[in-house]
């Protein structure tokens, strides 16, 4: 008797608990969804441009989290060494969105690290070198690349001046579906563009500065943090001289 | 003058189609190189994500030059009215349209993507120098094509002296295009300047006469025909002069970079410290490209001889092939000035650190592809004598007017 009562208990907490459950979570997948179906079926606007800021003054010598983080985020580690290729020329040609460099001032012997990735330039040379429109600007503020009408001339890379694009130069078989990948074609740091697509607020390479180094956000945004730091902070341009307004900035050096 | 008659490369078929399955079977190779390449990706090449250009750059980027440059001989022909060279003018015509499918076939088979060749032809960002140049290209083989026609087509006679300016004007064009690929690039210390261009057009000039002239002197020694002093004359004197005026380009190029200091140390780096990129400027651009030929050329007696000529013709090309070396390649070695006020000291993706050159080891496919371009060329230029009448039976110093002057 008292097996049967704890069977018909056990089996009304059970529906019970689903029903909560998919009542609470299940307008919220929902709304999710169609956030998402509008961001995405939406045209990207150029009331935002999107940044970051890097502080230099804050980034460890010797950690590459950021690195790390990117890779893991767009596939760059799901790339294997083509077999019989030298591991230092295989090296040379694995593709890096972002880099850590560090620097010292020719006169004062200053050092810095940082790291360094596409600058995300308002009016990026490496679209205006591309023959076929390929690597182009969203209006958001992104520099990235078609990979469908890529053809893989590398005019791009020759006319970065942060050095800042890879060229896929091997087969590629294993890839995410946020970040697809083929040979032959360039690429480069693309702020996460999947994330903007789905309406998260952070980079992976944010994410994974575990020094606060990395701000990312909406330079357009007078109340967003980044532009709260630009304000308040002298920050610089790489190659300013060129005047090509980069959506990158850096504090310290 | 005498009438100029014209007639189809004469030699035996053995020696031809010879000559043909030797062509085919370097260009076969190099075919089979760009498919290696293509199928494995560029990882088998010397080529990486600093020296993103190669060797198959190189010799496409030096043949496109010389193809505008060896249709000057048929330039001077109608757009400078000298009677001496519009008997040449068909041969210039041809070879300049050879030696662009060439450059243009390695060009196009060391890209990422060969086969999407169809969007490069559909898609156009219009402010892209290269976008120009697809047309450019296209243009050039059309024009000239039209231009020869004129040439060869009794009816179609009058229009040969407005093609022949529209042909000239359309060359000028397109090598400033083929230059401003590197004059527009802001980002490297080598490149972006405005002398870039005219500077590929007077190399595109001297380029183009050294092809025309071992192109001539090997049909016409081949088949027998009789090549008059006179003219070869005029050809080396004209091939020393347009040497000379590249020596003319480099020396202005290199003293305006020494003058400004954000240019020294690429300087230093090409004329002093940059390793194989400065022994190939001096030696194989400087010395055996331009002073060597020059001092061939104008030497009273060297001069005027058959091996000196093709000595010197040779010579051009092969320092040719050094300056683009020098440009392409070197140009890319040259540490960027990322950080113009800091050094580079430790980097996570081969950055130049402590100013050291970026790293370019050349693989042998990248040389079999470009080399198998030239082949093409030659193949395309030897079929066009057999088949066409682009050959005069005689360039004999009594066919050719020594009194064009007067004319």
């Amino acid at each position: 008797m008292s097996n049967k009562v704890d069977q018909n208990r056990r089996e009304f907490v059970s529906v019970a608990t689903k029903t909560a459950a998919a009542t609470v979570v299940a307008p919220g997948v929902l709304l999710h969804a169609m956030a998402q179906a509008n961001l995405r079926s939406e045209p990207v606007t150029d009331k935002v441009r999107y940044g970051l800021l890097i502080d230099t003054t804050k980034c460890a010598d010797g950690c590459s989290d950021c690195v790390t983080g990117c890779e893991k985020e767009n596939g760059l580690d799901m790339l294997v060494e083509p077999e019989g290729a030298s591991a230092e020329d295989w090296d040379r040609q694995r593709p890096r969105w972002i880099r850590t460099v560090k620097v010292k001032d020719r006169l004062t012997g200053q050092l810095s690290t940082l790291p360094l990735m596409c600058q995300h330039c308002e009016n990026p040379p490496c679209a205006d070198v591309c023959p076929t429109g390929a690597s182009f600007r969203r209006a958001d503020g992104i520099a990235m690349v078609d990979r469908h009408i890529c053809i893989g001339c590398r005019y791009c890379m020759m006319a970065c001046p942060y050095k800042a694009r890879s060229f896929i130069h091997e087969e590629v078989e294993r890839k995410p579906t946020i970040a697809p990948r083929g040979k032959g074609c360039v690429e480069s740091c693309n702020l996460c563009v999947q994330r903007r697509d789905n309406g998260e607020s952070t980079t992976a390479c944010q994410d994974a500065c575990k020094h606060g180094a990395i701000v990312f956000g909406d330079l357009n945004d007078p109340g967003s943090e980044i532009s709260k730091a630009l304000r308040e902070q002298n920050t610089r341009q790489l190659r300013a001289d060129l005047k090509l307004n980069t959506g990158v900035r850096y504090r310290g050096i | 003058m005498k009438k100029i008659h014209y007639r189809e490369w004469g030699i035996e078929s053995p020696r031809y189609w010879g000559l043909l399955v030797v062509l085919a079977a370097i260009a076969g190779i190099g075919g089979l190189a760009a498919l290696y390449m293509e199928h494995n990706g560029h990882w088998v090449t010397g080529m990486n994500n600093q020296i993103v250009w190669g060797i198959p750059h190189v010799f496409a980027i030096f043949l496109i030059v010389a193809a505008s440059g060896a249709l000057n001989i048929a330039a001077f022909g109608s757009v400078f009215g000298k009677k001496i060279h519009k008997s040449l003018g068909r041969l210039s015509a041809v070879l300049a349209m050879a030696l662009l499918v060439g450059g243009l076939l390695v060009l196009v088979l060391d890209l990422g993507q060969p086969t999407r060749l169809i969007v490069a032809m559909t898609t156009y960002n219009f402010k892209s120098i290269f976008a120009w140049n697809i047309y450019l290209y296209a243009g050039f083989l059309a024009i000239v094509a039209v231009y020869l026609f004129t040439m060869m087509e009794r009816k179609a006679n009058k229009y040969y002296p407005a093609m022949g300016v529209f042909a000239f004007v359309w060359r000028l064009i397109l090598t400033t295009g083929t230059g401003s690929i590197f004059g527009f690039i802001v980002a490297r210390q080598g490149y972006d300047a405005a002398i870039m261009a005219p500077m590929f057009i007077i190399m595109s000039f001297a380029y183009g006469m050294a092809f025309y002239l071992l192109v001539l002197m090997f049909t016409f020694k081949q088949d027998g025909r009789p090549l008059g002093t006179k003219l070869l004359m005029r050809l080396k004197n004209l091939l020393g002069i347009f040497t000379a005026a590249v020596f003319y380009f480099v020396v202005v190029y290199h003293l305006t970079n020494l003058y400004g200091t954000e240019n020294h140390e690429y300087d230093a780096f090409i004329l002093r410290d940059g390793g194989i990129y400065t022994s190939l400027f001096w030696i194989g651009w400087v010395l055996l490209g331009l002073l060597v030929p020059m001092g061939i050329v104008f030497h009273p007696a060297l001069g005027k001889t058959h091996g000196g000529i093709i000595a010197a013709s040779l010579l051009v090309l092969l320092g040719g092939l050094a300056a683009m070396y020098v440009i392409v390649i070197g140009g890319q070695a040259f540490p960027m000035a990322i950080f113009p006020d800091k050094v580079i000291i430790a980097s996570g993706f081969y950055d130049d650190v402590n100013g050291q050159p970026l790293y370019y080891s050349p693989s042998v496919p990248e040389f079999l592809l470009g080399i198998g371009g030239i082949a093409v060329a030659l193949a395309a230029t030897f079929v066009g004598v057999r088949m066409l009448k682009l050959l005069p039976v005689s360039l004999d110093d009594e066919v050719v007017d020594p009194y064009h002057q007067k004319s």
